[in-house]
């Protein structure tokens, strides 16, 4: 049985590489494509249970993308955060907002989604008890400090901020001004969730229920999860397909080798490898799009050879001495592009995104770099090692060259060296107990599309992304006063200012932007990527 | 024969009970586990001590190996951090890791076999040095470039099979990564039964049977044969251990959600619960394949009695 | 006699080829077995060693004579790697990064620009020592503690062999993960110290089992009524009749602990740069293989014919040790 719909299939894709006749799915009609045919797509093993206040990586955010819809969302072309559950979010003093959500919206089960939906969900995202990974995204309620203290025991199990006013209306109440609250509340660990949710939680959890335009069919923990169109979806958003069959792949070279054997639809990260057939095997069945991420390079502000005077000068130098187009170029077949600021094209210039503004530092420089960290000292102890997990993201490939850059603009072939470490638990283990002791892999994925996101979290004073343990009085002065302005513009100005600072003490060294890729196969158009660099599976066609 | 028997299962207790302690102190010192559950940031630290708790890490080693032990003799192998029990990922994992085995071990046993005797018989022999020099590349070359290589070849380049192996596994989507997976151990077998076929044929026993004008076929799978096979079970009882345990490189190259793959991931999360439950039952698999072994001796030589 | 019953321990001495196999427990037909003596008898009726036998045997045979030239030309290039290339293997340059064979550099170029033929000539080094000193370590270890056991049996041997037990069951990758992890070192010393831990328990059962079988043998048991001392019984009488199948396992676990130096290099707990070996670069190379294969064929090439000459040599010594085959 298994073998004869395989070479059904294979028969398939010949017959559409001879005749560019639509193929499978119940002969749809080719132009439009076919409503009721399912694609299949690479996926990943989710980390965590699949909860929206407890997943933090994208395999996990693929599916809640899919399932669930909340206040905002994030336009996939744009980023911009609009209102989708949301009537209204108002306020007067960026500290207390009055939500209203859209009348009409239920649960793929039938229950309606109010506003207690959502501030049930919050409360259970915020509760300690719960165990919920993403639980910080809370913190700013007001009573965070009481269901989820640092220390000790739980004082309460709700968020006293958090009031249903009505069916479809309730208040938020902060601990401080943060004029972008509302922008924030895309992240899927604002989603509503239903009373099924909390009354049969582990039947929830092995099929879980949302408020998106697709619905959960099948969810085979470790292989596969069968995504069907939800027909009664009010959203404006409707799936254009059947459904979509997440299939766990061990590797994302395997998941591309099965695109190309056409026993996949759809991988969403073409391995870096592969990148120089991309155009010979897929040709234009393939898309390259920038996506929120960079890639920087920090360093352990706890060891003094780092935090001196004059140290700046030796990143700067180790900067300049990194020939970002080269590696972009020839390594990553420009799905990365060599980055000039430390936050993301995605944001736009509006958003805050400043090109160039990292200067000559971020410019290959040789001469310049040699010098430059001859002025600053010299690299201590006569060389560096680039630390990074190798378990996860071939990062080897590209820290050699970094460093095979550095040493060759240096003239010393032994000044940089890669330092591998087994797995990424043992690498976050090595940062959390500030065991670093040179420059170290660092990697931002924005939660949300704002400058706020690729700052505050990373730079300042103790945050919780701030591995490196960089602290700068100026920067977090910037970005408390930022967060308290109302006018978008002037916070987006403040938050520039502290980028500024970040620039002159170069607090970590920007290396790229990364772009989302994937690839399909002949029967899917209209393919997109969000800027999460995931992809508009409501939007994809099957023909 | 059964008092051989309980001996030996006795001598299991000990064996067993070290080789967990050994396994859960391994993952132990591997670190904190929590750290890699947040991603590209520090847990806070409430919900770290939460999880420690959730996970019974906050308590000293001993108390949670016997804590372990205890649950484990109960069929309860504990939660997988994705809170999914173990025993359910191995009731997903062990069906197909075995299926992948089987056909591994067919491998060594039709094609290693085989070749042995034929090279065995004609030592020397052109036939010989060229079956040589081939299990000798294969030997040579790691695992994970004849996966990668078979996989472009077979799987896109031709178009010949599946290049992956889909989540139902079955036998036939199986043979390429199966192959592979025997790939090495094939050349072991094959220069194992080639000298230990060489070296009988000279034993008084087939002169015996030569003499009493038994056609050839006859004394090789008769005589020969049975003999020469004691050292090539040996080999093969161990390599059903390491087959299932060790396809970690090729069940990650196939897209094989086996026990290998479990295993991997458990080790990269740290997921102690998943990684000493899955070795635990690789012991016994082990233990297991290993008095068969020494029972099948009794039937390959009858000379051999077991006290 | 506690050997009277089976212990299938032994039988693994058949892994090792089954030189000195005999696992016929029964007395009359051990009797009928045993190897050795007559054929080790000179002409002149002066016993000639085995050794010396061995030797001269050896000198006529063409494998050996090739596999042992080309085991000698890598540890020259492994110890001056500079009399066959000029260049370094650290010199790198992206811009040349998988360009194929051209003149200065037959071998063509990696994925990060470096020049192969030197990267192969200069992994040697690190390869071969790898492969020999983790064999020397594993056959020095695993043959003691095995011997030792084989030779006294009792309790000390039923302990070892239940802590071989424990170690085979362990996952390599598992054992790597764990134990290479914690060392920051940079040198080629934690992997072969990690291939020794892991790897003397196979030869530990093998020569185990063979001194079993050996120390049976009629002509040591006379040895012993003569009143021969343990320590001459063991080096005199057992050791040469028992070290062929640890030769040839041995030297085919050569071969594959070079292998698993590039698995444990593709996992990250292996080498670390700027160390150069074949581990390093055929894992490097083979998510590449697509479009530079020749980054992937040259060293795996190199580690195939060092590994073939080093069985070929063991297979060559194993038959002139082994008076049956002659």
């Amino acid at each position: 049985m298994r073998g004869a719909t395989h070479a059904g299939r294979v028969a398939c894709a010949v017959a559409v590489a001879l005749t560019a006749t639509a193929c499978g799915g119940g002969g749809g009609n080719s132009g439009s494509g076919d409503a009721g045919a399912v694609l299949s797509a690479s996926w990943g093993d989710p980390q965590n249970p699949l909860e929206p206040a407890n997943t933090n990586e994208v395999q996990g955010g693929k599916v809640l993308d899919m399932i669930f819809r909340g206040l905002k969302r994030y336009d996939p072309e744009t980023g911009e955060a609009q209102d989708m559950l949301a009537e209204s979010i108002e306020t007067t003093d960026s500290q207390n907002f009055t939500v209203t959500v859209k009348d009409g919206w239920t649960f793929s089960n039938g229950e309606k989604v109010t506003a207690k939906s959502f501030v049930d969900a919050w409360n259970y995202g915020a509760s300690l008890k719960n165990n919920q990974r993403n639980a910080y995204f809370f913190g700013y309620i007001e009573g965070y400090d009481k269901t989820h203290p640092e220390e000790g025991g739980q004082s309460a199990d709700t968020l006293s901020g958090l009031k249903v006013t009505g069916d479809l209306t309730f208040t938020v109440k902060l601990t401080q001004k943060f004029s972008t609250f509302p922008d924030t509340l895309g992240y899927a660990a604002f989603a509503p969730l239903p009373r099924a949710f909390f009354d049969d939680h582990d039947a929830w959890v092995a099929k879980p229920v949302g408020n998106g335009p697709y619905a959960v069919d099948t969810y085979a923990k470790g292989s596969q999860m069968s995504l069907r169109k939800w027909d009664d979806y009010p959203g404006d958003d409707k799936a254009r397909n059947g459904g979509v069959d997440l299939k766990v792949y061990t590797d994302n070279n395997t998941a591309y080798t099965d695109l190309l054997a056409a026993n996949l639809d759809l991988v969403d990260d073409v391995p870096a490898s592969q990148l120089k057939n991309v155009k010979s095997d897929l040709g234009d069945r393939y898309l390259n799009t920038p996506a929120g991420i960079i890639q920087t390079l920090a360093f352990p502000y706890y060891d003094e050879n780092w935090n001196r005077t004059g140290s700046e000068k030796v990143r700067k130098g180790l900067s300049m001495a990194i020939n970002r187009k080269q590696i972009t170029e020839t390594l990553f077949m420009k799905t990365r592009t060599p980055a000039t600021d430390w936050t993301s094209p995605v944001l736009g210039e509006d958003g805050g995104f400043q090109e160039g503004l990292c200067g000559d530092a971020c410019e290959y420089d040789p001469a310049g770099a040699k010098k430059l960290i001859q002025e600053g000292g010299g690299l201590p102890g006569g060389k560096v090692t680039l630390t990074y997990n190798a378990d996860t993201g071939s990062h080897k490939d590209w820290v050699d060259a970094v460093c095979n850059s550095i040493n060759n603009a240096l003239g010393n072939e032994r000044a940089c060296a890669g330092n591998p470490v087994g797995t990424f638990a043992d690498f976050r283990n090595q940062i959390t107990q500030q065991k670093m002791s040179g420059p170290f892999r660092a990697g931002w994925q924005m939660d949300y599309p704002l400058i706020q996101n690729f700052l505050q979290p990373l730079y300042y004073t103790d945050a919780s992304s701030n591995d490196g343990k960089w602290s700068n009085k100026n920067f977090d002065e910037f970005v408390d006063r930022a967060n308290q302005e109302t006018d978008t513009a002037k916070a987006v100005g403040l938050f520039q200012q502290a980028e500024g600072v970040v620039r002159d003490n170069m607090a970590a060294i920007p290396l790229w932007y990364q772009n989302g890729s994937a690839g399909w196969s002949e029967r899917l158009s209209d393919v997109k990527l969000n800027p999460f660099s995931v992809p508009v599976y409501d939007q994809i066609k099957v023909s | 024969m059964g008092r051989y028997v309980v001996r030996r299962l006795l001598q299991m207790i000990p064996v067993f009970v070290g080789a967990t302690l050994l396994i859960f102190l391994m993952v132990n010192v591997m670190g904190d586990p929590i750290a890699g559950l947040c991603g590209e940031r520090r847990c806070d630290p409430a919900t770290a001590a939460q999880l420690e708790k959730e996970f019974g890490l906050d308590k000293p080693v001993w108390q949670q190996y016997l804590t372990y032990m205890g649950n484990v003799f109960t069929g309860d192998f504990g939660t997988a951090f994705n809170g999914q029990e173990v025993t359910e990922l191995m009731a997903t994992a062990f069906p197909v890791t075995i299926r992948l085995t089987v056909i591994a071990i067919l491998f060594e046993i039709v094609v290693g076999i085989a070749l042995g005797v034929v090279t065995g018989l004609r030592r020397g022999r052109p036939v010989d040095t060229g079956v040589l020099l081939l299990t000798l590349v294969v030997i040579s070359v790691p695992t994970f470039v004849t996966g990668l290589l078979l996989q472009l070849l077979l799987g896109v380049k031709w178009g010949w099979i599946r290049p992956s192996v889909s989540s139902e596994a079955p036998f036939d989507e199986l043979i390429l990564p199966g192959l592979v997976l025997a790939s090495v151990s094939l050349a072991y077998v094959t220069r194992l039964t080639r000298t230990s076929i060489a070296e009988n044929r000279r034993s008084d026993y087939v002169r015996t049977a030569v003499a009493k004008g038994l056609p050839r076929h006859r004394v090789i799978t008769r005589h020969l044969l049975r003999t020469s096979l004691i050292p090539v079970v040996t080999f093969i009882g161990a390599d059903i251990g390491f087959l299932m345990g060790g396809a970690i490189v090729t069940e990650r190259i196939f897209n094989i959600h086996g026990v290998g793959y479990q295993i991997y991931q458990g080790i990269l999360r740290q997921n102690t619960q998943t990684v000493v439950g899955f070795v635990t039952v690789l012991v016994l698999v082990f233990l297991v394949a290993n008095l068969v072994v020494d029972l099948l001796y009794a039937v390959l030589d009858p000379r051999i009695r077991y006290a | 006699m506690p050997e009277q019953h089976f212990d299938p321990d032994r039988a693994i001495a058949g892994t090792g080829m089954g030189g000195t196999m005999d696992l016929g427990v029964d007395e009359a037909e051990s009797l009928e077995k045993a190897p050795g003596g007559p054929e080790g008898t000179g002409p002149q009726g002066r016993p000639r060693s085995l050794w010396s036998d061995a030797w001269r045997d050896l000198r006529r045979n063409p494998v050996f004579v090739v596999s042992a030239l080309v085991i000698l030309f890598l540890v020259v290039i492994s110890l001056w790697p500079s009399l066959i290339t000029s260049g370094s293997p650290l010199t790198c340059d992206l811009a040349k990064a998988q360009e194929g064979s051209q003149p200065g550099h037959p071998f063509g170029f990696n994925g990060q620009g470096c020049d192969v033929y030197t990267r192969t000539v200069y992994g040697a080094r690190t390869s071969v020592a790898v492969g020999v000193l983790a064999t020397l370590g594993v056959a020095v270890l695993g043959s003691v503690l095995g011997a030792l056991a084989g030779f006294f049996g009792g309790v000390g041997d039923s302990v070892l062999s239940r802590i071989t037990d424990v170690f085979f069951a362990i996952p390599v990758v598992l054992g790597g993960l764990v134990l290479l992890s914690v060392i920051t070192s940079n040198t080629v010393w934690p992997v072969i110290g990690f291939i020794v831990l892991l790897g003397w328990p196979q030869l530990s059962r093998i020569a185990r089992g063979s001194v079993i079988t050996a120390k049976q043998n009629d002509y040591v048991q006379a040895a012993r009524a003569l009143g021969a001392s343990p320590s001459r019984l063991m080096l005199r009488h057992i050791a040469p009749n028992a070290i062929a199948p640890v030769i040839v396992v041995a030297t085919i676990a050569l071969g594959t602990y070079i292998s698993l130096e590039a698995t444990l290099s593709y996992l990250g707990v292996g080498l670390k740069p700027p160390s150069v070996s074949w581990g390093i670069d055929i894992s490097a190379a083979s998510p590449y293989i697509r479009n530079a294969p020749h980054a992937l064929l040259w060293p795996s090439g190199a580690l195939a014919v060092t590994v073939l000459a080093f069985i070929m040599l063991g297979d060559a010594v194993r038959d002139a040790l082994d008076p049956k085959l002659r």
